[in-house]
């Protein structure tokens, strides 16, 4: 059985940017039929997830290297080129 | 889930600065002066804006949306600030790269995911060339305030 995908949006504060961009990969995997789990959280609380995660949406800059894809998502905010961003996203979980 | 404020105290208008810490004290100043924020909240915003910039490179003016840790906070709060001459923040996500801003919301929230709706509103806000241009022409305070509530739904 494979195991559930998991998204992880991640912000400085968890709060403001986060919380936008996770209605937003919401919204997409919608759109595309994908099923995952989108769990929103500060940056500085991916360790704990990382295990589980199988890429991270962030609009802050990672503190380190994870095991996982990243993709930035600053375009989400700005509402520029996101086809881009969709797309890193969902070849991330593919 | 209690409402945000957003008055005419809260719209500063031509505020001057150098750097972007002299106008994010400023702003911090006022929003704890009008007691929504605490003694803590800005030297909180401030060390965060150094870790995670949030300077947005949004057309035709930048802007930013400093906001810190909800514990800092008494009651949610948004401040605007049109300045007089644009300073420079580092984008949010990049190290070192940096966009003149023009319009700053400075977010005071009081509760962790929620707000969701009136984020989403601020973020179109953002985007949108029409609504820069006209909270930056304008030269009330009062017009902001009704501008920027109709369009947040406050």
């Amino acid at each position: 059985m494979q195991k559930e995908k998991l998204v992880l949006v991640a912000c400085g504060t968890g709060i403001a940017t986060s919380t936008v961009v996770c209605k937003k990969v919401e919204e997409l995997l919608d759109k595309n039929h994908v099923k995952a789990k989108v769990i929103q959280c500060k940056i500085a609380e991916v360790g704990s997830y990382e295990d589980q995660a199988t890429v991270l949406v962030t609009t802050t800059i990672p503190p380190r290297e994870y095991k996982i894809p990243v993709v930035k998502a600053l375009n989400y905010l700005t509402n520029m080129n996101t086809e881009k961003t969709d797309k890193e996203i969902l070849d991330a979980l593919k | 889930m209690s409402a945000i404020a957003l008055d005419e105290e809260l719209i500063l208008l031509n505020l001057d600065g150098k750097d972007k810490l002299e106008v994010i004290s400023k702003m911090a100043n006022n929003l704890q002066k009008l007691g929504y924020v605490k003694e803590s909240y800005k030297d909180a915003i401030i060390a965060r804006e150094k870790v995670f910039a949030t300077g947005l490179p949004t057309s035709p003016y930048g802007v930013a949306i400093p906001h810190t840790d909800i514990e800092h906070v008494n009651k949610p709060a948004i401040c605007v600030a049109c300045l007089s001459q644009p300073v420079d923040f580092v984008i949010m996500g990049e190290k070192n790269e940096e966009v003149p801003v023009r319009i700053i919301f400075m977010l005071a929230m009081k509760e962790q995911h929620a707000q969701l709706g009136m984020l989403q509103k601020l973020m179109k806000i953002l985007q949108e060339k029409g609504a820069l241009e006209k909270i930056i022409k304008a030269h009330d305070s009062v017009d902001i305030k009704d501008f920027i509530r109709k369009r947040l739904e406050l």
